[in-house]
């Protein structure tokens, strides 16, 4: 047991942080987040920054344009980011999610065409897996992909897709078995957002913009190469992406909260805290605190063994409540300007944004009732409750 | 970064969960036999000349067994005052130690000698009349001491700062092992009673409270063992990561000790079962030193007031400077 940075890690961290220093346009620092990210260039050229720098898929392996480093390097890029209060790369679907997917299951010819402009942020992925009948209960999807001549003609509906309005690719899972019922007769498959027939309408969320989209397929022919995994074997796919979803974000989650602690901290020094108020922001900064070194534990856990600790599963969870507590004792803070929002609230609405944005964490992504189950099934043994 | 066990630390809890199993009320001579009396003294003075982590093992598993001694009392309050001779007779496990932090004095009834703080310095109080009290918790009382004399100076009172810190980590520690072993039972209970023809584990109202319980206590373990840690590092951040791990393991003992007893239906409330044992030791742990919302008050203060704040991972002093103050930040507070 050693907590602090190895030489290597120290040396890493020190390069990072001045590199940060020097590239990071101040008026990214502690931007609200939010569409309102999309609207410039300015988050692309960030993130084109860090590819060529080498800090986007630092994990990933070199000959995909990634860093080939340590999964320790990652969580020290996550914390520095954090530091700084500095934007996530813009592929936040393609680096998260798609990207693993394609490396666990993709063909050669797949890794070669797809990852590097990911990292790069030359392509933005959205992720195609919810519907109006298919939300927790994934296995309910019921997007069509018919095998026709080389192509899979698709049709069908996702709903709630991040991302899909800037979108180039979708990692979609659709139905290739019309008389199959759940898990089975599944197909995962990677879909040019450009083809014709692919049509996205922005859903206005309650923050009152737009992150997430209605994708609406009309037979739209999506090439056989663009298969992920097997016909039929699309559930296992989607499972890597889940995983993904969930577990490797632990670092990014808590550099999120992280950030947002210290902004609390900074609220309550400018504005002043009562003592019940001083309470709580001790309660999330212990609670942040304990989030982080939860995380150490699985990944040290995941370098020793090549497998991550049972207690990074419950970093989603833990993240998504803390958000909204947070967020929500910063509007108490503020007192009557909490009612305020946009430029006329203090800060820029930055608080009022986070919080009515903290509400959609304990839902996508798997919802705290979903991972309470897996938590209670996969880790603590208890028999199914499904 | 590393933040697993040594192999000699797995084999240190292996070795202390099988002989408490085996040996429930161990006396003081057989922990020394074990070498757990000298575990973080230094081998100059007769001990092992391991660390805190290690001792913190010892307490995470004395924890779980609910041990009746004076391990708590002799390592967690009145070690950091000792000079070497006497810590060479605690690692030999001839002497054990208490300290009278203030009125009530815990393990006053197994405890051979007692330390007592006075003006700038801590001494040992000689010939005092105890008087162990009735505690809701009978596998650790606490007692009165009444007369005596002072005896020798053992240390200056500047050290009551560490063993603040100190035994801060120590119950915190020792409050993760009592709820390892109420979420245990739990879980074992929930996965084998069986009503309204189903095991009682597939109802979400029973397997979310204990999904929760399982969150908070590794959330707790993660501090504690950072604090654990820091402690025997001698780190910078020790006070408040100790403090940090107190006020958030001991209430989420509690709290999965009583989420156990729910889930274990009208057994989980007899006196012959194990969970009320559990319960209290948490409850003691809780009510012992400064409260929690006095832990998260200085917490707080360090926050909002101190120069010094601690969310950023460390730059090791070498490759960095320490990180400053948080100012408030121009945009979004
Ligand atoms: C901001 C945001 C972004 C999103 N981005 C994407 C995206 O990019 N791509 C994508 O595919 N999807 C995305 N989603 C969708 C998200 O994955 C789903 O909303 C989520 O899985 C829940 O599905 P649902 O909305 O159909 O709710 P339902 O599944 O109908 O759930 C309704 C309620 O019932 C509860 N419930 C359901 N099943 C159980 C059970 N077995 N036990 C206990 N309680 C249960 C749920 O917890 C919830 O409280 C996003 C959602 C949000 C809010």
């Amino acid at each position: 047991m050693d907590l602090r940075d190895t030489p290597e890690e120290a040396a890493f961290r020190a390069e990072l942080r001045a590199w940060i220093e020097t590239n990071l346009p101040d008026e990214l620092r502690g931007h609200r987040g939010g569409a309102m990210r999309f609207e410039g260039p300015e988050l692309r050229a960030w993130s084109k920054a860090l590819y060529e720098a080498g800090y986007a898929g630092l994990t990933w392996p070199k000959e995909y344009g990634g860093g080939g480093a340590p999964y320790t390097h990652q969580a020290i890029f996550l914390e520095e980011m954090a530091r700084a209060e500095a934007p996530p790369h813009i592929g936040v679907i393609g680096i998260g999610m798609a990207g693993p997917t394609i490396m666990a299951h993709g063909t050669e010819e797949q890794k070669a065409r797809y990852l590097a402009p990911i990292l790069s942020a030359d392509e933005i992925w959205c992720q195609g897996f919810s519907e109006p009948g298919a939300g927790s209960d994934l296995a309910g999807v019921r997007t069509s992909a018919r095998l026709e001549d080389g192509h899979f003609v698709v049709d069908g509906q996702k709903v709630w897709s991040s991302f899909a309005h800037i979108a180039d690719f979708c990692i979609l899972l659709t139905r290739s078995d019309p008389e199959s019922t759940r898990h089975a007769g599944l197909t995962y498959l990677i879909v040019d957002m450009h083809s014709p027939g692919v049509e996205v309408r922005p859903l206005r969320q309650m923050t009152g913009e737009s992150e997430f989209n209605e994708i609406f397929f009309n037979s739209v022919r999506v090439p056989v190469e663009n298969l992920l995994g097997e016909v039929g074997g699309g559930w296992q796919v989607a499972m890597t992406t889940l995983l993904h979803e969930r577990g490797t974000l632990g670092f990014a989650l808590q550099a999120a909260l992280e950030v947002q602690v210290r902004k609390l901290v900074a609220l309550a020094r400018d504005r002043g805290a009562d003592p019940l108020q001083r309470d709580r922001i001790a309660r999330e900064w212990i609670e942040m605190q304990a989030l982080r070194y939860t995380n150490y534990r699985s990944l040290s856990q995941l370098m020793k063994t090549g497998l991550p600790g049972p207690e990074g599963s419950i970093s989603k969870l833990v993240w998504s409540e803390a958000n909204q507590r947070v967020t929500k004792l910063a509007l108490e803070i503020l007192g009557p300007d909490a009612a305020l929002a946009e430029e006329n609230a203090p800060y820029g609405g930055y608080w009022q944004y986070q919080q009515l944005r903290s509400r959609g964490n304990t839902i996508e992504a798997g919802t705290s009732e979903v991972l309470r189950n897996i938590i209670a099934e996969r880790v603590l043994g208890l028999p199914k409750s499904r | 970064m590393d933040f697993t066990f040594t192999p000699e630390q797995d084999a240190l809890r292996k070795q202390a969960r099988d002989f408490l199993e085996a040996n429930p009320e161990p006396s003081f001579a057989e922990l020394a036999e074990l070498g757990w009396t000298g575990v973080s003294i230094a081998e100059e003075a007769g001990g092992v000349g391991a660390g805190f982590v290690e001792e913190a093992v010892l307490y995470e598993e004395l924890g779980r067994a609910l041990y009746h001694g004076p391990f708590f009392s002799t390592f967690a309050l009145a070690l950091p005052a000792l000079p070497d001779d006497l810590r060479a007779e605690v690692a030999a496990g001839t002497t054990s130690w208490t300290l009278a932090l203030g009125p009530l004095v815990p393990d006053l009834d197994t405890a051979d000698r007692i330390a007592t703080v006075g003006g700038d310095g801590i001494y040992e109080l000689e010939g005092a009349e105890r008087e162990v009290l009735t505690t809701t918790d009978e596998t650790r009382p606490l007692g009165v001491v009444r007369g005596g004399t002072v005896g020798r100076r053992l240390a200056d009172s500047t050290v009551l700062e560490e063993i603040a810190t100190r035994s801060n980590a120590a119950l915190a520690v020792e409050a993760c092992g009592v709820a390892r072993r109420a979420l245990e039972l739990a879980i074992e209970y929930a996965a084998s009673r069986e009503q309204f023809g189903k095991k009682i584990g597939v109802y979400q109202a029973v397997a979310h409270p204990l999904a929760d319980a399982y969150t908070q206590l590794e959330l707790a373990r993660s501090l504690a063992l950072w604090a654990a840690w820091c402690v025997a590092e001698g780190d910078e951040r020790a006070r408040i990561a100790a403090a940090a791990a107190r006020a958030h393991a001991t209430e989420a003992a509690v709290r999965v000790c009583e989420t156990s007893i729910q889930v274990h239906g009208g057994i989980g409330f007899t006196w012959e079962h194990v969970l009320h044992r559990l319960y209290k030791r948490a409850l003691w742990i809780q009510s012992f030193g400064p409260s929690t919302t006095r832990l998260r008050a200085e917490i707080a203060a360090a926050l909002l007031e101190g120069g010094q704040v601690f969310h950023v991972p460390d730059l090791r002093p070498e490759h960095g400077r320490p990180d400053p103050a948080l100012a408030p930040t121009t945009q979004g507070g």
